[in-house]
Formats: C-alpha cells, sequence, structure tokens
C-alpha cells in the first residue's frame, strides 16, 4: 500500500506539467491580449510595449512557461495580471469557498442519490423504480445555470425566502455556521446538487438492483435475516462503488461550478476562473487550474484508498 | 382557534428567519457589473466603473466632472485645482493654483508636493514609487503629460510634451493618493509593490468617503469622510458588491439584498418597474457605432455609402427594441453639446435618400452593397450587440445593403481594434463594431480622426487620413481659451459628421435601477455619478 500511495503520488508531478503546459498554450492560442487585462485598447502603443515589457509577456513563449514553472516549484502562483494580488490569496479563499459548495452539494446529492437509486434498485419495475429514474434523468439533463436562476425567482424574487446571491451578509470573510449564512448557501447548493444526485441515484440503483439479485441476499432470507438486516449487507455492497462515483462528483464539482457560481454570485474558484477567463489573466487562470487539477488527483486517490479500507476484495498493488 | 394559534407560533420564527436583517439607515449597497472590486490605490481598472465606484468616492483629481445636473453635458470643473492656465509664453506649460486646507483621509496635508509625487508615480520609472500597474490606466489617459515642478506650496507648473490644450480634461483622471500614508506603509513592506498592494486595502485619499472594508472580489464598505473638504456626503456608508450577471443582479434587488443595480438588463425593466424599483437613465457621451475602413479596398471608403449607411438606419426602430434603453446617435456628439458644432449632413432616416446615394455610388438591385462588420457576441459597453446587429442586417435590407458578420469574443475585437482594418486580425471586414467613451476630446475625436493615431498608434481603426483633419485636430489642440477651443473642437466634430466617418448608431442611456427608498440620485449625462448626493429613506 504504501509503494503504492508513493508511486500515485509520483504519477501527480508529470499530470501537473501537462495541465500547466496545455492551460498555458490554449491561453496563448485563443485570440486576443492579456495585455488588455492591464491597459484599456486605447492606450498608446508605447505604452503597451512598455507594459508588456514590464510584466514579462514580450519574452518568448518557453521562457515565459519555463519563469511560471520555477515559481510554482518554489510555491509562489504568481500575481493577477488584473489585480496585482498574488494569485494564491485569491485562491485560497476561492477554494475554501467552493469546498464548501461543492460538499454541500455533493451531501444533498449523495443523501437524495441513495435514498432515491436504492428504492427504485429495491422495487424495480414499480412506479416508485420509475418515478426515481424519471428524477435522476431529469438532474443530469437540466442546465443547472438554468435551474438555478428558475429557483431565485422563486424563492428569492417571489417568495423572499433565501438570498439570491452572495456568501453572506458580510461576504465570505466573516462566514460563521449560522442560518444568517447558510441560507446563502442553499439555494447554490441545492442548484449544483441535481447532477450527482441524477448520477448517484442511477449508479445506486444499478448496483443495489445486481446485488439484490445475488444468492447471498437469498441466502440472507433463507437464514431469517429481517428486512433491515439484509438492507445493511446491501448497502456494505453498495457503499465502495457509490463511494467512488460521489468522489469523483465532488472532483467535478470543485472544477465545474463556474455558471452556478456565476448565477449566484458566490465567490469560489468558478467565478475566479470567469472573470480570468474574460480578462485572459493567465496567473490566475494557470495557478487555478492547476490546483483545481491536482485536487482532483488526489480526490481520487483518496477514494482508492476508502474503497480499499471498506472493502478489502480490493487490493492496491 | 387554538390550532391556528399553534400554527402562527410555529410560523412567526421561521418568517423572521427568512427576513433579511434590517440595514443601517444610510448605508447603500450597490451591485456593480464588475466581476471584482475596481482597484483602490487611487487608479481603479474596471474601465469607467472603476472611476466611478472607487476612484472619484475615494480620491479627487485636480479637475473633476459637473455631476450635479441631469439636464446639461457634463463639463469639466475645478476640484483640487481651483484654477490652472498655460503660460503664455511656452504652450507646453501649465500652472495649476492648489485648493488651500485640503487633508488626505490619514490627516496629511494636500499640496505642491503632493500633486509632484502622484504624477511621478505613474510617468518616473526612476521615482521610488512608481507603480508599473498604474501605468496602463492612467498615463494612456493623459498622453501628453510629462513631469511636474513645484512652484510654491499651492501652485504646480505642469509640463507637457506638445502644446495640448485638452490636459485639464484628461486631468480628471489622475487621482492623488496620500504620499505620507504611503511612505508610513513603505516601511513595514519590503517592496514599493508590496507597498502598493498594503495601500490598496487600506487607501487614502481626499474624496468624500473613506475605505473601511475591503474584501476582495466579494465587497468594498466605504464611510462618509466628515473632514471633506466640499460639499459633505448624504449617505453614512456605501457598500459595493460585484454581481457580474445581469439577472443576478436583478435577483438581488427584488429580494431587497442590494438597493441599486447597474445596467439591469432591458428586459428586466418592466419586471423593475412594476414592482415600483426607479428606472434611472440619461444619455452618456457613450457611442455605439460601426466604425469604416477607409482603405481603397472598401465600399465604406466612398462617403457616399457611408451617408447612406447612416441614412439608412431606423434609429427609433432599435430603440424600441431595447425598450428605450437607448439614445439614437446623430454624430459623436448630440446637438447642444458645446463641441457638437453645426454639421451640413443631418444623420436622420431618409430611406429614399439612401437609395439615391447608394445607386450614385452604384449600388443598386443589379449590384448589391455587400458590407462585413466585425462583431462580437457581449462585452463591457457594447449593450446588446447581437441583437442590435441583427436588427441593423434586417434594416439594411430594406435598402439593398447585405450584411454579414464576423462574431468574435469581446477581448479578441478590442486586440483587433488596435491593429487596423488591413491588418489579418481584421479578415477583411469593412467595418468595426467596438463601443467607446466620449467624454474625453481626445478619445472620442483626435485618435480616430488624426492620421497620426493610425493602427497599431491608437484605434484609427480604418486608416483615416485626411490633412484637412490633422491641421483642424493641431487647431483644437492649440486653443487655449476654453471657448475657443471648444469651437475648434466643434468644427472637427461636425466636419466629421460632413464626411460620415462613423455609421453613428446609438448612444447607451448608462440605466440604473434602484429601490424606492433611494433619494436624491441625480443621473447626469456622464459615465460617473456623485455618490455624495444620494440617501436612504
Amino acid at each position: 500500500m504504501f509503494f503504492y500511495l508513493i508511486r500515485r503520488l509520483i504519477y501527480a508531478i508529470p499530470i501537473a506539467l501537462a495541465v500547466g503546459f496545455v492551460c498555458f498554450m490554449l491561453v496563448q492560442i485563443a485570440p486576443g491580449d492579456p495585455i488588455n487585462a492591464i491597459v484599456p485598447p486605447d492606450a498608446p502603443q508605447e505604452v503597451v510595449e512598455q507594459v508588456r515589457r514590464d510584466y514579462g509577456l514580450d519574452k518568448p513563449l518557453p521562457i515565459q512557461f519555463g519563469i511560471w514553472l520555477m515559481k510554482v516549484v518554489q510555491g509562489d502562483l504568481g500575481r493577477s495580471l488584473a489585480t496585482g494580488r498574488p494569485v494564491w490569496s485569491d485562491l485560497h479563499s476561492a477554494i475554501g469557498n467552493t469546498l464548501m459548495l461543492a460538499a454541500a452539494a455533493s451531501m444533498i446529492g449523495f443523501i437524495l442519490g441513495c435514498i432515491l437509486g436504492g428504492l427504485a434498485g429495491t422495487f424495480r419495475g414499480t412506479l416508485l423504480d420509475r418515478a426515481a429514474v424519471t428524477v435522476a434523468v431529469a438532474g443530469v439533463s437540466v442546465p443547472h445555470y438554468w435551474l438555478g436562476m428558475v429557483m431565485v425567482v422563486i424563492f428569492s424574487v417571489q417568495l423572499n425566502w433565501l438570498p439570491a446571491m452572495g456568501a453572506g451578509p458580510g461576504g465570505s470573510a466573516d462566514w460563521v455556521w449560522n442560518w444568517e449564512h447558510i441560507q446563502h448557501l442553499v439555494l447554490p447548493a441545492v442548484t449544483l446538487s441535481v447532477i450527482p444526485m441524477g448520477i448517484v441515484t442511477r449508479t445506486v440503483r444499478g448496483i443495489v438492483a445486481e446485488i439484490m439479485n445475488q444468492e447471498f441476499v437469498v441466502a440472507l432470507r433463507g437464514k431469517g435475516l429481517t428486512s433491515w438486516n439484509i438492507f445493511l449487507h446491501v448497502v456494505k455492497n453498495a457503499a465502495p462503488n457509490a463511494l467512488a462515483v460521489i468522489g469523483l462528483q465532488l472532483g467535478y464539482l470543485m472544477g465545474g461550478s463556474i455558471l452556478v457560481e456565476t448565477v449566484f454570485s458566490w465567490p469560489g474558484t468558478g467565478l475566479l476562473l470567469n472573470s480570468a477567463i474574460f480578462q485572459r489573466d493567465l496567473p490566475v487562470l494557470q495557478g487555478t487550474i492547476l490546483v483545481l487539477a491536482m485536487f482532483f488527483v488526489t480526490l481520487n486517490l483518496l477514494v482508492d484508498l476508502v474503497q480499499t479500507a471498506l472493502d478489502p476484495r480490493i487490493k492496491r498493488a | 382557534m387554538r390550532l391556528r394559534h399553534l400554527i402562527l407560533a410555529a410560523v412567526l420564527p421561521l418568517s423572521l428567519a427568512f427576513t433579511a436583517p434590517a440595514q443601517a439607515q444610510g448605508t447603500l449597497r450597490i451591485g456593480m457589473t464588475a466581476a471584482d472590486i475596481p482597484l483602490t490605490h487611487g487608479q481603479p481598472d474596471q474601465g469607467f466603473e472603476g472611476n466611478r465606484f472607487t476612484g472619484i468616492p475615494l480620491y479627487d483629481g485636480l479637475t473633476a466632472w459637473d455631476l450635479s445636473s441631469a439636464d446639461r453635458p457634463s463639463v469639466v470643473i475645478a476640484n483640487l485645482a481651483t484654477e490652472w492656465a498655460v503660460d503664455a509664453t511656452d504652450r507646453t506649460r501649465w500652472v495649476f493654483r492648489l485648493r488651500a486646507g485640503v487633508v488626505f483621509h490619514d490627516g496629511s496635508p494636500f499640496n505642491a508636493d503632493a500633486v509632484i509625487w502622484n504624477i511621478r508615480k505613474v510617468l518616473d520609472r526612476e521615482a521610488p514609487h512608481f507603480d508599473p500597474r498604474q501605468v496602463g490606466v492612467t498615463a494612456t489617459r493623459m498622453p501628453t503629460l510629462r513631469r511636474a515642478e513645484k512652484i510654491d506650496d499651492l501652485t504646480v507648473a505642469l509640463i507637457t510634451s506638445e502644446p495640448d490644450s485638452l490636459l485639464p480634461i484628461n486631468l480628471t483622471n489622475l487621482f492623488m493618493a496620500s504620499p505620507t500614508h504611503w511612505e508610513a506603509l513603505r516601511t513595514r513592506n519590503p517592496t514599493a509593490e508590496a507597498t502598493w498592494n498594503a495601500f490598496a486595502a487600506n487607501p487614502s485619499g481626499t474624496g468624500p468617503f473613506r475605505l473601511t472594508r475591503l474584501v476582495p472580489r466579494e465587497r468594498a464598505e466605504m464611510a462618509r469622510n466628515d473632514a471633506y473638504w466640499g460639499t459633505k456626503a448624504r449617505l453614512d456608508r456605501i457598500v459595493l458588491i460585484p454581481i457580474p450577471e445581469a439577472s443576478a443582479r436583478t435577483a438581488a434587488l427584488l429580494s431587497g439584498q442590494v438597493d441599486w443595480i447597474e445596467a439591469p438588463s432591458p428586459d428586466a425593466v418592466p419586471q423593475l418597474r412594476s414592482r415600483q424599483m426607479q428606472i434611472a437613465s440619461n444619455p452618456q457621451p457613450h457611442v455605439w457605432p460601426w466604425q469604416p475602413c477607409f482603405l481603397p479596398s472598401s465600399p465604406l471608403s466612398d462617403v457616399r455609402v457611408r451617408r447612406a449607411l447612416n441614412l439608412a438606419i431606423d434609429r427609433e426602430g432599435l430603440r424600441t427594441l431595447l425598450g428605450g434603453m437607448m439614445q439614437p446617435a446623430l454624430g459623436t456628439y448630440p446637438a447642444g453639446h458645446p463641441w457638437a458644432g453645426n454639421p451640413s449632413f443631418q444623420i436622420r432616416t431618409d430611406k429614399a435618400e439612401a437609395r439615391r446615394l447608394l445607386a450614385e455610388a452604384g449600388y443598386g438591385p443589379q449590384r448589391p452593397l455587400t458590407i462585413r462588420v466585425q462583431i462580437s457576441a457581449s462585452g463591457s459597453g457594447q449593450m446588446q450587440p447581437l441583437s442590435m446587429n441583427e436588427f441593423l442586417q434586417q434594416d439594411l435590407r430594406s435598402v439593398g445593403i447585405n450584411v454579414e458578420f464576423d462574431v468574435i469574443e469581446w477581448n479578441a475585437l478590442f486586440t483587433n481594434w488596435r491593429n487596423g482594418c488591413g491588418h489579418a486580425s481584421a479578415r477583411g471586414v469593412h467595418a468595426t463594431n467596438v463601443s467607446f467613451s466620449a467624454m474625453d476630446p481626445f478619445f472620442s475625436l483626435v485618435r480616430f480622426y488624426d492620421s497620426k493615431m493610425a493602427a497599431p498608434v491608437s484605434n484609427n481603426w480604418g486608416m483615416f487620413n485626411d490633412p484637412r483633419f490633422d491641421a483642424m485636430v493641431a487647431a483644437a489642440r492649440n486653443a487655449f481659451d476654453p471657448t475657443e477651443r471648444d469651437a475648434a473642437l466643434a468644427r472637427l466634430h461636425a466636419a466629421g459628421v460632413d464626411e460620415a466617418l462613423f455609421i453613428w448608431i446609438a448612444h447607451d442611456v448608462g440605466p440604473r435601477a434602484m429601490s424606492p427608498r433611494v433619494r436624491g440620485h441625480v443621473q447626469p449625462q456622464s459615465w460617473f455619478v456623485d455618490l455624495r448626493l444620494p440617501s436612504i429613506q
């Protein structure tokens, strides 16, 4: 297990390099100029060239990439072209906010998905099964930014029950776990949870249905176990796969909440990426994508380890 | 009955919990279109929205825009400088008399040394406090200013690279930060760059508000500066909240999370009005045009075609499309503006005359005119570019003009603007659709009409080159009497309209929506607002 862990950590290095390189090149290939984040388009040419030199944007691309890479190795993600602030200071708070949102959405998605999937798998072919599958298909099909807007219209604008945007009355810096703040989390978390909910429902439904048909379940029934005890056995067998799915979903939510965070002005990595993309803020883009990629790699590793712990039949050599 | 009481008792705490906390009296919460708080170190980014919210409220310039009236054009007025004049013997030397008794938020005095320090922060690379990050958003807006000299504590001389009567207008973009406060922060920070970052978190200007809290990307809180030298603000506090998504801003206003939003989308206006929200709008010095390419291969190099396009457009129809949220553009400046002049070519909707001009230029049913325009799908100041351009495409078909679009991303369109229409990035288009601010004559006229400003030097994208216009630009920049200068600019503008140097289409009206509790707001004919005027009821 130890060597497996070391090997997986070593694998992360080329992944980080590839992510950094691809991100750097994609931004370079895209039309537009990062200098527009710093100077207005009506700036005289000599000012543009001077600022380009000041920021090192006049250097050849391999040198720009090399300089960035050397700094990253030393733990410095650079400074935002647009604000001049260290990328890490913005990223640090944004990651915390996105993690909070993604964890809440995953929890809602996981719980609802397990309940719906468990019921659908247990009562396969019934009306309940069809209803659960319909909800699951709707969850993965409905554009979540659209759902977010609809929920804002209903719960914020019409009913005035929940706030429409932001991360608390004083911003995320003042976050405390009371209702005044948690109410800001409800709509974005529910919006973001519909996709993992749908995926987990379908996964759990399939797993449960398969397990329910296995001989050991028949044997358990034959031994006279109660339905509850049989259910516990089914859950234990279904847990590793369900966990793997939700682990991956958490990773997707960390990097894939750009639209939902924009709709709700939630100050996470999605909103940070959104503004960085439009401003061609290269250091923020590269730093954010690199950290999110590393988070995804780490999460996959953790899921693998927890899967092994839950089910000793899964060996990691 | 007991059951009803029980239900009420259960529901009451819930309803209280769901109710937003009451705001302190006099706190105005503003939802901005920006995705981040504009920089607070004295030279804001985020375009003019930055100047509007973290420039003018926190800082003052030597000159300022008059934002006190909705009825007349906003003009430059005295601010930290009380009077100024060019040196009669050396027209590259201006003398500015400074206002006495002004202090920065940190209590240090504003004087000639502070002016010199603030000019050096963006123009003198040898200055210990030089900040390259502030150069882009400042030096570009005062292109001829070179340095400053102290005459006495309250008098300063500003030196330009060439005679330039537009300098006092340009100086509205240079905000005065406190040198004393910066020096104090410098002792606690390792570099000038780090010191400016610390200054941004804890700034000191002379403006009517002072920053009390900054959470990057989320909120900035400002409190009234009770030691302000001029008319003090009515509000106790202002909270700035970035909400880049238009529907999120609308929802935030309707749900009571903010009191004021910038740029509600036109289709949200009826709903906002139905909920008793106030909609403020007024034509801004903003132009949404098609900028022609003047190269010989372009059909728009023919003045008859440019005039025909200007006459063929149904601007009122476009205004209806936008729910009234635009002003038809009949030139860069509307009639009545000091720089509008009296053009002989009257822009209006006259499709018959447009067809006649096109026929005269050789276009008609047998030889239809096809033009290609580079546009963006969105972008700051671009209003609703897709629907507006599609409207124009349909409208111009009625006079036999086929319009094709090259739709590219906003940042790319901006970048191409500097390349010129002969560059490969133009991809053979005959016009570009980049909106611009017309507050300052350099940016509204000079950079487009002066042949020295041809791309890539500046934004004469169409490569327009006419010695008559070069001479008029020079005359305007050498007219130092304000009346004479305004007359020269008016002649330049009128000549531009006569030559149809743009296809003028719309002026933005800078819509903003606000709660009925907001009182006293004046919507000037400007990109800026005076946040000293509103109050919260």
